[in-house]
């Protein structure tokens, strides 16, 4: 391979390939990110002032809650790993994108479908199966939009001039082929005029979740933190070995999980998802003896850069992990089943793992792609210590409130309401986490666009020198 | 690249299977899913729902009730009970030491507490509990040495749990109570009560409507959001309130000289809620309907 002669062009030629493609996905995935966790603020008034939205459809709690949960995985998580997959793809292959106007229109589309979605949700029109609440047009788009982004990274992937397969490669091209099969399932056989009947729905609707939640979103993380953690830090990843294995293990077990144990089905479902659930303990430790391997004694300095998001990512990937493993444990799910530990579990691998591990790719990608630096660098710092705080405040208080209700709900002497009145003080605690959250966000979200608008600035500029030179634009270019 | 395809084929595999066994063999298993027979009955289970009813789940569906709260009932178990009904020609006072004389066979040794402590008062009131929280088993050959001796028993087959002792429900949640249901919403967080059986729990539908419109009118400090979009407050007609107005207490009702009214969809989801009844016995979650009060 004489890869090293032409090297140097191809690394400018591969940014700029990427340049339009990725800001696309990123800058709207930046702003659904607010929107998301500003929908969750809403959601989260209603537990301190119960008839705030009475007269107000649109923002009552059973419609604004699903909403900023799409918003922040439809509209923040997954076009982010969208982008930060083409971007791996490019750099791993060293081969500029393939097809690169593709993305751009995937991307809108995307973000449109996000945005009907969203809407259709709020005035009531969404298909009553969590997580697939979006309506049957907004779903189609998505579901296109990916298509031609998985084209997209596949045909990069063919043309790479890298033969060699890293480990990301496995993550994330199983994440590119497993999310269509699982949209596409879910959304035929739940969402069409003739659906399946009774609780093969909740069935279905529990693999999805889970391999969408789960598998989906630890695939691209994984994914991600196993091409970041090394490149950081300058270190092989520890071991390739390892990683296939804890990938094989992880798809093996993960896909399987989701049902829980005291669900009103057949028995044979729930056991077997139960024992997956439990086996899902090996790839975690793999994972876990990966990650640490891999970055002790790495000398990278840069506190609250993206080797920080990165590895605070996978800690919370173990964490979440670690719950997801005791909700799935009949023991402790006959007491954290119907509680907040579920959703407190669900948004730390949303927010906690997912989106630390994708802040750090893209404040890592994005200078290199826009060939800029960031605009605001200590925002950036700043992000990371509020992405930190309000991931801690929003989910331990809610996972804890979630333990406290599970015991008092079993314990039927306790009135229902006392219940609940015990959850509100950490409820109140939690919201300031979201507070912060939003905080964060905005940052992320100001140093995306200022670096856009400056972009932007700068080629209009060059468009206009073009103009006004004297010399044919061909010239000027070079 | 050999061991790329390897690798993919290996976790094409992996992925693949568990849409197998997850979504094609459920939907084998239970797709045909026919209705259920009551127990001890010739009746069929559930019973489709009326109009109203149908429309009204659409209405749960679009305001996202299930966020908060969920449809399914949990047990913790099944234990049988052993009434004595009539004595027969026996008299309570042949028969407490009948009672004492078995407690020194070996298979009631588990129950001696119980039996002793069930017969310690007793002045011949019946029923009476003979044999408490116990298996199919022992219930059957208790109800046998009863029967030998002249005396009348009833067993009956309860569930237990913290939900049922809540109130929630007869029996645990099963497959076949959603099988009209679409989409079916099992919910996943109870920040509210558990709506399973809130047809059989709360059966007036005034009340029903009084509470989505004033969760705090019927539950003090409740959390739940009021549903107001969905009754129109209008000025009363000649003065007179007309027969759908809500009933409301004072810091609740609207200002003098109006009225509260439901629209059609608060009267279509409280025809849903009502229609929110599992609470027959089952094959797979039996229990022993009970008329006078439990025990
Ligand atoms: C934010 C969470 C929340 C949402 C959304 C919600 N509820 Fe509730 N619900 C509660 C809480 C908390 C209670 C217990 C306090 C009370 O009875 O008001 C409750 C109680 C109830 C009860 C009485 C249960 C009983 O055992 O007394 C009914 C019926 C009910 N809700 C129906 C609904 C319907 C119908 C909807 C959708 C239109 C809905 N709820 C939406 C939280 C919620």
């Amino acid at each position: 391979m004489n890869l090293n002669d032409n090297k140097l062009s191809t690394e400018a030629e591969i940014n700029a390939s990427l340049r339009v493609s990725v800001l696309a996905l990123l800058g709207g995935a930046a702003v659904w990110l607010v929107v998301g966790l500003a929908l969750g603020i809403v959601a989260s008034l209603t537990f301190h002032k119960p008839d705030m939205f009475a007269s107000c459809s649109l923002l009552t709690y059973g419609r604004v809650a699903p909403a900023a949960n799409d918003a922040l995985l439809y509209g923040f998580c997954m076009p982010a790993g969208l982008g930060v997959i083409l971007w791996i793809f490019a750099r791993l292959g060293q081969t500029p994108l393939a097809l690169p106007i593709v993305p751009v229109v995937a991307a809108n589309l995307w973000h449109l479908g996000v945005f009907l979605g969203l809407a259709g949700i709020l005035i009531g029109e969404t298909s009553g199966h969590t997580w697939l609440e979006f309506s049957r047009a907004a779903s189609v788009l998505l579901f296109a939009a990916f298509l031609l982004i998985a084209v997209t990274a596949a045909a990069t992937f063919g043309a790479r001039r890298d033969r060699e397969l890293q480990p990301a490669h496995w993550f994330l091209f199983a994440a590119l082929l497993w999310f269509p099969w699982i949209y596409s399932t879910a959304n035929l056989l739940l969402a069409t005029n003739s659906p399946v009947r009774g609780v093969v729905q909740p069935i279905i609707g529990w693999w999805f979740t889970n391999n969408l939640i789960f598998v989906w979103l630890a695939l691209v993380g994984v994914g991600t933190a196993f091409y970041l953690l090394p490149k950081i830090s300058t270190r092989p990843l520890a071991t390739t070995g390892y990683a296939l294995f804890s990938f094989l293990t992880l798809v093996f077990f993960g896909a399987w999980c989701g049902i829980p144990a005291g669900a009103p089905v057949p028995a044979w479902l729930p056991t077997l998802s139960g024992l997956a659930g439990g086996l899902l303990l090996v790839p975690l430790v793999a994972i876990a003896i990966i990650v640490i391997q891999t970055v002790r004694g790495a000398k990278v300095a840069y506190s609250g850069g993206p080797f920080c998001f990165t590895k605070i990512g996978m800690i919370f990937f173990i964490i979440s992990g670690l719950m997801y493993v005791s909700l799935a444990c009949p023991k402790y799910s006959r007491v954290l089943e119907f509680t907040w530990f579920s959703p407190a579990q669900v948004q730390l691998q949303l927010l906690g793992f997912f989106a630390m591990i994708m802040f750090g790719a893209i404040y890592e990608l994005l200078p290199r792609v826009m060939n800029a630096p960031l605009p605001f660098p200590k925002f950036a710092k700043l992000h990371f210590f509020l992405a930190l705080a309000g991931v801690a405040l929003f989910v331990i208080p809610l996972a804890i409130a979630g333990v406290e209700q599970g015991i008092k709900l079993h314990d039927a002497n306790l009135a229902f309401a006392d219940v609940n009145a015990a959850a509100v003080l950490f409820f109140r605690i939690s919201t300031t986490g979201q507070l912060i959250l939003l905080l964060g966000a905005l940052l992320f979200a100001l140093n995306i666009f200022v670096m856009t608008i400056q972009w932007k600035i700068a080629l209009l500029k060059t468009a206009l020198a073009a103009i006004k030179a004297p010399l044919p634009v061909s010239e000027v270019k070079a | 690249m050999k061991t790329g395809i390897g690798v993919f084929i290996a976790a094409a595999f992996a992925l693949g299977s568990s849409w197998c066994g997850l979504v094609l063999a459920p939907s084998l298993q239970l797709g045909s899913a026919k209705l259920a027979t009551v127990l001890n009955s010739t009746d069929t289970y559930p019973v489709q729902r009326n109009g109203d009813a149908t429309l009204g789940l659409q209405i749960y569906r679009a305001n996202g009730c299930a966020a908060c709260h969920t449809e399914q009932v949990r047990q913790e178990g099944v234990s049988c009970e052993v009434s004595l009904t009539s004595l027969g020609k026996n008299k309570p006072e042949d028969f407490k030491p009948f009672a004492q004389s078995l407690l020194t066979l070996p298979e009631w040794l588990d129950h001696t507490k119980e039996l002793s402590a069930a017969f310690k008062d007793w002045t011949g009131i019946l029923p009476q509990v003979v044999l408490a929280k116990t298996d199919k088993e022992s219930a059957d050959k208790m109800a046998d040495l009863l029967k030998a001796a002249g005396c009348k028993s009833e067993t009956r087959i309860y569930a237990f749990g913290s939900d049922l002792s809540r109130g929630w429900g007869n029996r645990r949640s099963v497959a076949a109570d959603f099988l009209y249901d679409n989409p079916v919403q099992l919910g996943s967080l109870r920040a509210g009560p558990d709506l399973a059986n809130i047809g059989v729990r709360m059966a007036d539908a005034n009340v029903q409507l009084q509470h989505l419109y004033a969760p705090g009118a019927v539950a003090k400090n409740s959390v739940m959001p009021a549903f107001r979009y969905l009754f129109e407050v209008r000025k009363q007609v000649d003065g007179a309130t007309s027969p759908e107005a809500l009933t409301l207490p004072k810091e609740f009702a609207p200002a003098a000289g109006y009225e509260v009214v439901p629209k059609a969809e608060a009267k279509q989801l409280v025809a849903y809620l009502l229609s929110l009844r599992a609470n027959v016995p089952l094959y797979e979650a039996p229990f022993t309907p009970v008329i006078s009060a439990k025990p």
